[in-house]
């Protein structure tokens, strides 16, 4: 633990820094150039903004689009984060064999990029929320403060799942595509385009099991219960997860000491 | 007495041997996935650099030369044994760590420089002689994906010769660039390894220039230490080992 703290104070400088320029060369030559942070983001809820209203029905769902972009702005930066993961170490093979760097710093410079970008993938959503606000389907509440630690919960899920796929990926040649089938089940599981609260009461075995048992699900559920039903966040079922993926982390970082070693010399 | 700058004390690097697999191959045969052989690449090696000497390492290709030097740069822990560095600053002389080509030399310079350990301001000091010993002039504020590949060199070769630590483990001599660079270089070389304080060790094939620069030799065969002297000592009857 002691280990654990001290090579983040001492790559925390370069891991920011790289987050800026990862950003920063995502955009660098473009015509556009930053502003395609905004408007890649926007860009793409306008097309789920069209497939959700269009294609699906909102089934009574009130501020529905807000919903959906809940739910997607989450699920981008899980998927990415985690599906980033599994070849990150042979990625970073040019500085891997060359400098010493805690290897899960990796995974939080890629936590840093995607979460910039989910930030102001929930600014634009905030717009439609005003929008909403003056219909008069939201009203403002002290529960949309939860956002900020839920936010941080989902970043902990994703860094728990990250390090165990981020370990095995680097001696499994084929874990991305499993990890990518598996991530598409996931998302259909989590209910990005309907609520599993409302839309599955008819089915309470399945209700609870993809809320409990699935944590995106439930981070995004809380999520759109605090900003836009005015409820206060399920703790209970969030502790119990928020313990759970800390443990899988601690392992996960155990894990990745132990075996930094023979990553240098398999990639 | 001098003072001790690196104590190498009976080190010894195991790699598991584990072998990338495709996940059918890891399921119908666990046995395989999960046993680990050992390979034991440095086995127990212990030697002293006194502060401002240089030491060169010598042996056959596989001998666990660059592995060992790895180990003194900490990009991974010995598995028995320990590396005391008694606090001196220490890079590992690799060009280029980290680059990011759509980025501006100027940029790289710093996510390159933080990299290798130094800090904003550290590196803000010693911005300028970067940029001039690069001789990239305007280009330095072009992305680097831009530069032609001797520029390229010349920029990441710069970064580490001018963001200097207290010891530098080189793992073969560099030199870069066009003759004139390349010879520019070679003296800037020479002048850090020649700095009374600064410690180094180089590994190299080329006895021509461990003659030259060094004071010591180990040389490791099949990674024990087959002997440790003067270069007077030691090359020669390497040499003769090798011919």
């Amino acid at each position: 633990m002691k280990k654990f703290i001290n090579d983040i104070k001492k790559f925390w400088n370069y891991s920011s820094y790289n987050v800026k320029a990862e950003l920063k060369s995502e955009v660098a030559g473009s015509f556009l150039s930053w502003l395609w942070w905004i408007l890649d983001p926007l860009l793409y809820m306008l097309v789920y903004a069209f497939v959700a209203s269009v294609i699906f029905s909102s089934g009574g769902t009130p501020a529905f689009l807000a919903f959906v972009f809940i739910g997607l702005n989450c699920w981008q930066f899980f998927n990415r984060v985690v599906r980033n993961s599994v070849k990150l170490v042979s990625n970073k093979k040019s500085i891997v064999t060359k400098v010493y760097i805690p290897k899960y710093m990796f995974i939080f410079e890629k936590i840093g990029t995607n979460g910039f970008k989910m930030i102001v993938s929930f600014i634009i959503t905030a717009m439609f929320m005003v929008y909403y606000y003056f219909q008069g389907e939201i009203v403002l509440n002290f529960h949309m403060l939860w956002l900020l630690p839920l936010l941080a919960m989902l970043a902990i899920v994703a860094f728990a799942f990250s390090v165990i796929v981020m370990h095995f990926g680097v001696f499994v040649e084929d874990l991305l595509n499993i990890v990518t089938v598996g991530l598409q089940l996931v998302f259909y599981l989590s209910g990005i385009f309907y609520d599993i609260t409302r839309n599955l009461k008819n089915h309470p075995t399945i209700q609870n099991l993809l809320y409990y048992g699935n944590p995106v699900a439930l981070i995004i559920t809380n999520i759109r219960n605090t900003l836009l039903y005015g409820m206060a966040p399920d703790f209970a079922a969030l502790g119990i997860w928020l313990a759970v993926c800390l443990v899988i982390s601690i392992i996960g970082v155990k894990i990745i000491y132990k075996y930094e070693n023979s990553y240098v010399k398999i990639i | 007495m001098s003072e001790s700058a690196i104590s190498v004390k009976n080190v010894k690097i195991q790699y598991r041997v584990m072998n990338k697999m495709s996940l059918l191959k890891a399921i119908m045969n666990p046995k395989k996935f999960s046993k680990t052989e050992y390979f034991e690449a440095v086995k127990g090696i212990s030697f002293e650099v006194e502060k401002g000497k240089i030491l060169g390492i010598v042996g056959k290709n596989g001998s666990g030369k660059s592995t060992l030097l790895r180990a003194i740069a900490g990009i991974f822990s010995p598995d028995e044994g320990e590396v005391d560095l008694h606090g001196h600053s220490i890079s590992l002389l690799s060009i280029g760590v980290g680059f990011q080509n759509a980025l501006t030399g100027r940029e790289n310079i710093f996510l390159s420089g933080m990299l290798l350990g130094f800090d904003k301001e550290q590196i803000n000091e010693k911005l300028d002689e970067i940029i001039e010993f690069s001789e990239l002039g305007d280009f330095i504020d072009r992305p680097v994906k831009s530069y032609s590949s001797g520029m390229y060199s010349k920029l990441a070769f710069s970064i580490t010769a001018i963001l200097e630590t207290e010891i530098m483990l080189i793992d073969e001599v560099l030199s870069v660039g066009d003759a004139k660079f390349q010879k520019k270089s070679y003296a800037k070389m020479k002048q850090l390894i020649d700095n009374k304080d600064r410690t180094v060790i180089i590994v190299s094939h080329n006895s021509e220039t461990l003659k030259k620069l060094c004071n010591n030799i180990l040389w490791i065969h099949d990674g024990e230490m087959k002997m440790l002297g003067t270069v007077d000592e030691v090359l020669p009857k390497y040499n003769e080992f090798m011919s």
